[in-house]
């Protein structure tokens, strides 16, 4: 079972559809308890980072035991900035801080927010990225981007106005600034990876 | 760099049971053209980057087989999904994104009633809200608007609503630079003199407004070929083309239409 994390903050039709669509057993959750049968757990996310954390916050300890025993872990947009100790969308708020580094907002002269599909530049291979070429397009919804203090955490990067962390990947803790779920075959190439690697 | 974006246009009439798709010309006269979900599928697989629905009917029925069409969809189109027509506030717009929808766009009651443009924005984000507008090139008397100058002569735009059935008076480049500062995350520019013509986009109109604002405009009105979209996107900042008939009449795929401007030397995702 694919735990889908449900803390409130919008719509998780795509992502559940994209999931079941690539084969996986996707489970929309709303209890931290439901995290211990997971296989293999998706953080997706929409909305401001100091929002986001307010209501991810019952989950923290069991996503952190769950990431600690291996569990496959996918964040998806919001889903990936949490993993860092802080944003400038949200000053005084804290990330889960699973990765070292910042959320800054998008360099000014680019359309803010990056909305819209964009290529990757793939900067190490990793699994999650299995039959994802450079110049691969994905979908983009987002105003700020992580910069990890750790750079060889960086799986792939776009660009818009500098390199923007498109992709970390760390042990069995993965995460995409864009939206797989809405980013066409190729999207559903990376979901379809991650479902893969929960059955390992 | 982003990509430009070619977006099917699918116009709904949504008073038969499960909808269809219908097209207008000069948005009058309707022609037949699939079903919704089918449709929205051939495109998906087709290379869309992105399905917008507009129901273009006026039944109470409608909000139903609208979050139907969008829930089918979902299960198979893994692009964003836009719903538009008849959008009247933050319930009926919250009704498009439970069913699946990624933004709504609104037209009608943004007019009459602006703040609806920032209640969806701070309630879903500036990305997730879409205003529509319909422009329509006036000439002569053109006192306070924004001019601009087209091959025809110089004339003002006036902003219609009800889908065209009735016109406010209004200037649709002013309106256009106050639902950005409202809150609006993108611009659907549709040309009423050139929607179902055939004739290509209205450059003039859509150069204008692209080229004032920061967010994303997607033009629409007239595309019968995709010489109209290299068009548009080498002579106008425009984010993103949408189409209707052109697709639906099989005249031209997406996928055809991606790669001759590829060739073009227009950033588009093949």
């Amino acid at each position: 079972m694919i735990a889908i994390v449900d803390y409130g903050m919008g719509n998780l039709f795509s992502i559940y559809n994209a999931t079941m669509h690539v084969g996986g057993s996707p489970q929309v959750i709303q209890e931290p308890a439901a995290l211990r049968e997971a296989d293999g757990i998706i953080v997706p996310g929409v909305g401001a980072f100091g929002k986001c954390m307010e209501h991810l916050a019952r989950f923290r300890e069991g996503l952190f035991q769950a990431l600690e025993q291996g569990t496959p872990l996918l964040g998806i947009c919001i889903g990936l900035q949490v993993l860092f100790e802080e944003s400038e969308e949200s000053p005084g708020a804290s990330g889960l801080g699973w990765i070292k580094g910042r959320v800054v907002r998008l360099p000014e002269g680019v359309m803010i927010p990056q909305m819209g599909w964009n290529g990757l530049f793939i900067r190490r291979q990793v699994d999650i990225l299995d039959g994802i070429e450079l110049g691969d397009m994905f979908y983009f919804v987002h105003s700020y981007h992580c910069v990890p203090e750790d750079e060889s955490l960086v799986a792939a990067t776009t660009e818009h106005g500098a390199d923007v962390t498109a992709v970390v990947a760390r042990d069995n803790l993965c995460a995409t600034q864009f939206h797989p779920e809405k980013s066409g075959e190729k999207g559903l190439r990376i979901l379809e990876n991650f479902v893969r690697s929960t059955r390992c | 760099m982003l990509a430009t974006r070619i977006i099917p246009c699918l116009d709904c009439d949504l008073g038969v049971p499960g909808g269809r798709v219908v097209k207008g010309i000069e948005f009058k006269q309707i022609r037949y053209a699939g079903i919704p979900w089918e449709l929205a599928e051939k495109y998906y697989h087709d290379g869309a980057d992105e399905i917008v629905f507009l129901d273009i009917t006026a039944s109470h029925e409608r909000r139903e087989t609208m979050v139907e069409v969008i829930k089918k969809t979902s299960e198979s189109v893994f692009v964003p999904l836009a719903v538009g027509g008849g959008i009247k506030n933050v319930e009926e717009a919250r009704a498009a994104f439970n069913a699946g929808a990624d933004k709504v766009a609104v037209n009608t009651a943004a007019l009459q009633r602006p703040e609806l443009i920032s209640e969806i924005a701070e309630r879903y984000g500036s990305q997730a809200c879409v205003v529509a507008i319909d422009a329509k090139r006036r000439f002569g008397d053109g006192a306070g608007k924004e001019l601009v100058i087209t091959p025809e002569g110089q004339c003002w735009f006036e902003c219609s609503f009800y889908g065209g059935r009735k016109f406010t008076g209004l200037d649709a480049i002013a309106w256009a630079r106050k639902a950005e500062q409202l809150g609006a995350g993108e611009i659907l520019l549709t040309s009423m003199d050139r929607d179902g013509t055939y004739d290509g986009f209205d450059i003039p109109l859509t150069g204008a407004v692209a080229g004032m604002l920061r967010i994303p405009v997607i033009a629409s009105g007239g595309c019968a070929s995709p010489d109209h979209m290299r068009e548009v996107f080498h002579k106008t900042k425009a984010a993103a083309a949408l189409a209707a008939s052109i697709f639906h009449f099989d005249e031209w795929t997406v996928e055809e239409i991606k790669r001759y401007l590829k060739q073009n030397g227009i950033n588009v995702r093949i």
